[in-house]
């Protein structure tokens, strides 16, 4: 007997969260711009700021609208709920401050997002969090680094530079056998490439302001919980399984068992920290979400032709993307990821930072700045515009060279993106 | 709140209060796979109103050891177990589902020690599918999807749940997962093979239905209805299956003005 089915993955990104408003029947989702809620009575105010009922108190703890995208979000990726913050970086900062304070230690990979890097190597070492990196693409790397006072392991699902594809399953049975929660971050994959939490990973975050929102618009992030990890068994999480004297004795873990990440991180975190989502800002990538079945394919699709036309180029010396068999990571590509390695990708011009200034310079479709995702085509030549005061022996250590370019391919005609790719391309010949 | 019966851990939840013998206890009993955070609002709600609160977590649930009880009949008898551990003389019993037979059951067999019983999505008898009790017994990912689908109203999975952010479908596998295999095969198994002629009831019932119930749809609680003397209804719309979830509020509101008032 075939057992009942669940809604299709692009029926919940059209619904997933929202019932049509039962005040006025808006079926697209309402933005309530509102930062607080009259309550029925005092005794109703009472039981909602002690947790007895579920509700809105005020918008830096929840905000219909943002609960809207929390949910839909929470319904793609297949997790228990989900929390959206100011950034993707607000999303990284939340899940740490939740699980570990100082004395802890995580282990990252050492493919990171410049930003995710400089918040563990440098800015949480002051608040006394440390973090060893190593290299993704050995997994036994992560169980060496694990030590008594570890509390997470990292990594992106496509690391930067190189596009490392992180072998979730393998890692993440190191971190469970360590009784470690494995976070990722997931946004170049988002949950219409992969299914995060079905290959293992326990916490995942996205900047929502690349692929989900899709449009350049507003920043924000969103943390997704499994639900699947148990805090209590592991004995490591005293912030979930201990009675929080900052609300009243509450243990999270026995108050609401699956669901004690998601509360403690919204209770404690987004009422210290604050780093709530603005209701616009979810109103406009809940707008992406609803196309994001329909863009990812054709991101993917002109990402294909890109890639295949700078392949053949004779400027190129390099193209770095996991579906070609080049790439070292191209078979766990192939098992991971079978929809597509996403629309970010790198590659090497030949000239130096001469060459890629000219090649920058000479684009007219590409838009030359610091962001991907966007439906728009987006390009950046490290060296001369991120990386500018680095040497060219730094650059290698950061895993780029004079000549790496990034692109990030939107939604236009393929065929002027490869046009407008390869006039810039002879552009960048002519010295 | 740990405590060792038959030998085995036992995890109460007990809203973060020491149990006080001039305040009314209510016991809640969670349902098939799952344990005592289903009633999380709820039962926090009592705990801070005047009610001594035991949110138990079923032998091989949550935080009590294993194995499962495979009937009814000894599940209550674990229930006077947990009552006797704690010198409770008589309790109010409020349970979903499964939970809710085992407050039946405790009720018929044990009157005296029953103040009330709130049955929360209930049918009788509490029949089980062939293909869902199968799916459970070789511990099939079906099981736990049919559970999931079938404990919701339809509406859940494209509609907004009233606790900001959460996804029930998500929450309910997340749970379903983290448990031992074959206890799902043994909650159902149980309800499945339950019968009782509820002779010995004689407390005031509340029965609460969810209109939207497909795995325990309002109809196949006709017979309590009609059997029991003492009875009320409480038909919460819009919701399904899992009505502490999908309907809170209401759900709570029907318990509250049930359920005996705490000491002035």
């Amino acid at each position: 007997m075939a057992g009942p089915k669940y809604p299709g993955f692009d029926t919940l990104a059209l619904h997933a969260g929202q019932s049509p408003d039962p005040a006025t029947g808006s079926r697209a989702v309402p933005i309530y711009q509102t930062t607080s809620y009259v309550f029925r009575d005092t005794e109703h105010a009472a039981s909602l700021f002690n947790m007895e009922r579920a509700g809105h108190v005020y918008s830096r703890i929840s905000n219909p609208t943002v609960a809207v995208l929390e949910e839909r979000v929470a319904a793609l990726e297949g997790g228990v709920g989900a929390i959206a913050t100011a950034s993707g970086q607000a999303a990284l900062h939340l899940a740490l401050a939740t699980l570990m304070g100082a004395g802890d230690h995580v282990v990252a990979s050492g493919s990171l997002y410049g930003g995710s890097h400089n918040l563990l190597g440098y800015t949480l070492k002051r608040f006394g969090i440390d973090t060893t990196f190593v290299s993704p693409r050995e997994p036994e790397n992560f169980k060496r680094a694990i030590k008594g006072n570890t509390r997470l392991l990292f990594g992106e699902t496509l690391g930067n530079p190189g596009l490392d594809v992180l072998d979730i399953p393998a890692v993440a049975a190191i971190a469970h056998e360590a009784k470690l929660p494995l976070l990722v971050d997931a946004t170049f994959t988002t949950p219409y490439l992969m299914n995060h939490f079905g290959l293992g990973a326990d916490l995942l975050y996205h900047s929502a302001t690349k692929f989900l929102g899709g449009h350049g618009v507003a920043i924000g992030g969103v943390l997704v919980d499994s639900g699947r990890f148990d805090w209590e068994a592991s004995g490591r999480f005293a912030t979930l399984t201990a009675p929080y004297e900052g609300f009243h004795g509450m243990d999270f873990e026995e108050e609401s068992g699956t669901r004690a990440f998601l509360l403690r991180a919204r209770r404690e975190g987004l009422r210290d920290f604050g780093a709530c989502m603005a209701p616009m800002t979810a109103f406009q990538i809940l707008q992406g979400i609803e196309t994001l079945h329909v863009r990812m394919p054709r991101h993917i699709e002109n990402t294909r032709a890109v890639v295949d036309f700078l392949s053949g180029n004779a400027m190129v010396e390099k193209v770095i993307y996991p579906e070609l068999a080049s790439h070292p990571d191209h078979d766990l590509c192939r098992r991971l990821l079978p929809k597509g390695a996403g629309a970010v990708f790198s590659f090497e011009l030949k000239g130096g930072r001469p060459a890629g200034r000219r090649f920058i310079e000479s684009l007219r479709v590409f838009s030359h700045l610091a962001n991907v995702g966007d439906a728009k085509s987006l390009v950046i030549h490290p060296a001369s515009t991120t990386h500018y005061r680095m040497s060219d022996a730094d650059l290698a250590k950061s895993g780029i060279t004079a000549g790496t370019v990034r692109l990030s391919i939107g939604l236009e005609a393929s065929a002027d993106l490869i046009e407008d790719l390869e006039r810039s391309l002879k552009a960048a010949a002519r010295p | 709140m740990d405590m060792v019966v038959g030998r085995r851990k036992a995890f109460a939840y007990t809203a973060a209060h020491a149990l006080d013998a001039r305040k009314p206890t209510v016991v809640f009993l969670h349902g098939a796979g799952l344990e005592h955070s289903s009633f999380a609002l709820q039962s926090r709600y009592f705990g801070y109103h005047g009610r001594n609160v035991l949110a138990l977590d079923l032998p091989g649930h949550g935080r009590s050891e294993g194995p499962p009880i495979p009937t009814i009949a000894a599940m209550a008898d674990w229930v006077f177990g947990i009552l006797d551990a704690q010198g409770i003389a008589r309790a109010s019993l409020v349970g979903h589902s499964m939970g809710a037979l085992i407050a039946l059951e405790a009720a018929n067999r044990r009157p005296e020690r029953i103040e009330r019983i709130a049955c929360v999505g209930i049918a009788y008898p509490m029949k089980v599918s062939d293909a869902f009790l199968e799916a459970a017994r070789k511990n099939e990912q079906t099981a736990f999807d049919m559970e999931t689908i079938w404990g919701h109203a339809a509406q859940v999975p494209l509609g907004g749940n009233p606790n900001p952010g959460m996804w029930m479908y998500g929450d309910t596998l997340a749970r379903l997962a983290r448990l031992a295999p074959g206890v799902l095969y043994n909650d159902l198994k149980a309800c499945n093979d339950y019968s009782c002629d509820f002779a010995g009831v004689n407390c005031p019932v509340l029965l609460v239905l969810g209109k939207r119930d497909v795995m325990t749809p309002p109809r196949a609680a006709a017979f309590l209805a009609e059997r029991l003397t003492g009875v009320r209804t409480e038909l919460l719309e819009l919701s399904g299956h899992s009505l502490m979830a999908e309907a809170p509020d209401a759900t709570l509101e029907a318990l509250a003005r049930f359920l005996p008032e705490p000491p002035m």
